[in-house]
């Protein structure tokens, strides 16, 4: 909850610099969840950006083809990674990478590659919508060899267990994602309800929906959907405190700010005409950054995927 | 005045221990630990009355935000939900055909003995300091069995809440003994909406003009919940001083009463009722300390926010159900993205609006401004619970515009949490 609450007020000035801060991404997420006590004070004050996305899969991060291996006390590991957030800053990466693909996402491990290490190369995406102070890079793998003590967690392959263990980081970092687009949402709430009054309109939740201006009424609807996004954001968090399981919610939540959040961040833009389109005022920044956070940690599709098979009781291979 | 409290508690469980049904729906167990823990509740406090002022409004920091409810608001809820799964669903579609409340479930209703938590302890109930989102609870509870039954059964209770909040020490010791007592609790309607296009509440173009020790009320009302079967209507009318609420016997010369049937709602015996001159005593006019006509207007909508989340809930439940069972291209249709992503945004607005009307229920309570959340919260509420109507129907196909299944009822039941913006009070 602490986290998440400065996550949100951090967003609220700028989402690609917190994503850009050392240390809070979802690589040191990942060590925090997996990592043995050697690796954890191995690795505990690294800087960890993670590498799953490859060109040929994002969602279906279980289709990954980058392989790992074994060779003496090394891994030797080969593969394509796009857009790994701080890729190019992070002192290492967390890459996804399987031990044997024919065994499916069971043989899929972990393994902390540092920076530096020969056979990876890091190149810059510099051309992207928003999140600009975020670097977005692409990473190599050509016989990159690996301490083998640098994977993560458990080297066995068991195909009981499977992939459970490395998609409950996800139930701590969904409502963080949710929190940046809650708070990137606040303000461009507040920057537009600023450039409203001064054109005369009056939030003061008085007169009814169907009686205001229709800006009004356009304000109040997405305030009211803000407050939907945070309310369901902190619950999520609440719950993960609590230690009550929270998948179904961290997933709501993801899926309730991302879509607000590009929802609010556009119709600022509209509600402050060609003021808001501008690039003299941040609401046309907001309304790109924000797009972002509907996609990354799992698309609005993919956290309907997991509400819906955790609402009906389906399996991933009832419900596809 | 504690012997009062207990007194009151235990004549609510004797009635219950006679009563057959809690025994068939095994809640006797919660019904018992229930009103047990009311008492208790009522001793603490009355106990504590004499030395301290109410409990501190502020939570430690850890507890600013908490979903859990305490025990007995989940006995609370256990229980009426057991009551409207049990009773009130099996009852609804007849009591939408027939467009009136069973006279079995009333007497059963009787015995739940919902009005004691609009009544304070002074006068024999059991509400305490907070009791907005207590209220809230039992309406979303009731509400899972059927709306518009729901809406019905909570008019003792609103009426209750109403003159606890609203009127002078003197109001609330004549009129509210009367909801605590032996028989039926009397019916007192909530005269609020009023029919012109485009409406303000918080302007009621009802008049009540100052004739000496009396004023004169006209206008008309609309939409009244149980507005025929009343024996008193709380009418807002625009005096002199602003808005206000007038305790009107529905027996006075100038009050005229017709059925108003409408798209939904059947059960509550809605009604349109016209003013003409209405002479009602100046001490009829709710008077208590800090009025707030404003904070009323806002305790009711967030009574159908309360219901609206109950009956989305209940439509949930029966989509899931539906769509799991029902075969289309060989296989059950919620294994199709169109449909199972319906289901899920349900499930999504339907938590959003829970939390949205517990937050402005809970800020209500603590005694801080709820103005904005009870406002957001209409607006969401009005907003997702019909299109959780509509898409309730339309996952059940041709199927869902029948009135076999409760979900056309629903949607026509949901239609109206936009459009009423009083009638209940929590
Ligand atoms: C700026 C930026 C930063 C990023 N940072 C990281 C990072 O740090 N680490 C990392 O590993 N990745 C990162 N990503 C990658 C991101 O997580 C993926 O782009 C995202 O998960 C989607 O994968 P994809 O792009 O391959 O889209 P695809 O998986 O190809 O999806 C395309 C479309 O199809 C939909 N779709 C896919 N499968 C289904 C399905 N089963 N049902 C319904 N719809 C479906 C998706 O919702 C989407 O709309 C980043 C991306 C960007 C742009």
């Amino acid at each position: 909850m602490a986290a998440l609450l400065g996550v949100m007020e951090l967003c609220w000035g700028d989402v690609g610099l917190l994503l850009a801060m050392p240390r809070q991404g979802l690589g040191n997420a990942a060590i925090a969840a997996v990592a043995n006590d050697e690796q954890l004070t191995r690795f505990g004050r690294t800087w960890a950006a993670m590498a799953i996305t490859e060109p040929g899969c994002g969602s279906d991060s279980a289709a990954i083809r980058t392989t790992a291996v074994k060779d003496g006390d090394h891994y030797i590991l080969n593969g394509e990674k796009i857009f790994v957030t701080s890729g190019e800053r992070a002192d290492s990466v967390v890459v996804w990478a399987s031990l044997d693909k024919r065994l499916g996402r069971a043989a899929i491990k972990s393994f902390v590659v540092e920076k530096g290490t020969p056979g990876m190369t890091v190149t810059r995406l510099e051309k992207k919508l928003g999140i600009k102070a975020s670097d977005t890079a692409s990473i190599s793998f050509s016989d990159c060899r690996v301490p083998a003590a640098n994977l993560l967690g458990n080297a066995e392959i068991d195909v009981q267990k499977g992939f459970a263990g490395v998609m409950e980081t996800f139930d701590n970092t969904r409502p963080l994602v949710a929190g940046m687009a809650v708070g990137v949402a606040r303000a461009a709430l507040e920057r537009a309800s600023e450039l409203l009054s001064k054109a005369g309109c009056r939030f003061d939740y008085a007169k009814p929906l169907l009686s205001v201006s229709h800006a009004e009424a356009t304000l109040y609807r997405l305030e009211a959907e803000w407050e939907a996004a945070r309310l369901l954001t902190l619950k999520a968090a609440w719950m993960a405190d609590n230690k009550l399981p929270n998948s179904k919610e961290a997933s709501i939540a993801k899926a309730k700010a991302g879509r607000v959040a590009s929802e609010v961040t556009l119709k600022c833009v509209e509600l402050a005409g060609a003021l808001g389109y501008g690039e003299d005022e941040l609401l046309e920044k907001w309304a790109r950054d924000s797009k972002i956070l509907d996609i990354f940690e799992g698309t609005q599709q993919i956290q309907l995927l997991i509400v819906a098979r955790r609402v009906l009781g389906k399996s991933s291979g009832e419900l596809k | 005045m504690v012997v009062d409290v207990q007194g009151q508690a235990l004549s609510v469980l004797s009635k219950l221990a006679q009563a057959d049904w809690p025994d068939r729906l095994k809640v006797r167990k919660s019904f018992e630990k229930l009103v047990y823990s009311g008492s208790r509740a009522s001793f603490r406090l009355a106990a504590g009355r004499a030395a301290s002022k109410p409990r501190e409004a502020c939570p430690a920091a850890g507890d600013l935000f908490d979903l859990s409810l305490t025990d007995e608001q989940q006995m609370l809820v256990d229980m009426l939900q057991g009551f409207a799964l049990d009773v009130l669903r099996p009852a609804a579609h007849e009591a939408d055909a027939q467009a009136r409340v069973p006279a079995a479930l009333i007497n059963q209703a009787h015995e739940l003995s919902l009005a004691h938590y609009g009544v304070g302890e002074a006068q024999g109930g059991l509400a305490g300091e907070r009791t907005v989102l207590s209220n809230a609870l039992i309406a979303e509870s009731l509400a899972q069995g059927d709306f518009s039954l729901a809406a019905a059964l909570l008019v003792p209770l609103s009426a209750a809440n109403c003159i606890r909040r609203w009127g002078t020490a003197e109001q609330q010791a004549a009129w509210l003994p009367a909801f605590v007592a032996e028989e039926r609790a009397p019916v007192f309607a909530l005269a609020v909406n009023e029919p012109g296009v485009l409406a303000d509440p918080a302007q009621p173009a009802t008049r009540a003009r100052k004739r000496g020790k009396h004023y004169l009320l006209d206008g008309e009302k609309t939409l009244v919940i149980a507005g025929l079967e009343a024996s008193r209507l709380v009418v807002s009318a625009q005096a002199g001083d602003g808005p206000a609420l007038f305790v009107v016997d529905a027996a006075s010369k100038g009050v005229s009463r017709r059925a108003e049937p409408c798209m939904g709602l059947k059960a509550c015996g809605l009604a349109r009722i016209q003013l003409k001159g209405v002479k009602v005593p100046s001490d009829c006019r709710l008077a208590g300390k800090g009025f707030d006509f404003k904070a009323f207007l806002d305790l009711g909508a967030l009574a159908f926010c309360a219901l609206a989340v109950g009956t989305g809930q209940a439509a949930l439940g029966f989509v899931m159900t539906y769509c799991n069972e029902r075969q289309a291209f060989g296989e059950p249709i919620s294994h199709r993205q169109g449909v199972a992503f319906m289901v899920a945004d349900i499930a999504i607005e339907l938590d959003a609006m829970r939390l949205l009307t517990w937050r402005a229920c809970a800020r209500a309570e603590a005694g801080l401004p709820f103005r904005r959340e009870a406002y957001l919260a209409r607006l969401l509420c009005a907003e997702k619970a019909m299109k959780i109507g509509s898409d309730a129907v339309q996952l059940l196909g041709g199927h869902g515009f029948t009135q076999e299944p409760p979900v056309e009822r629903w949607y026509r039941d949901l239609r109206s949490v936009a459009v009423l913006a009083g009638g209940l009070h929590l």
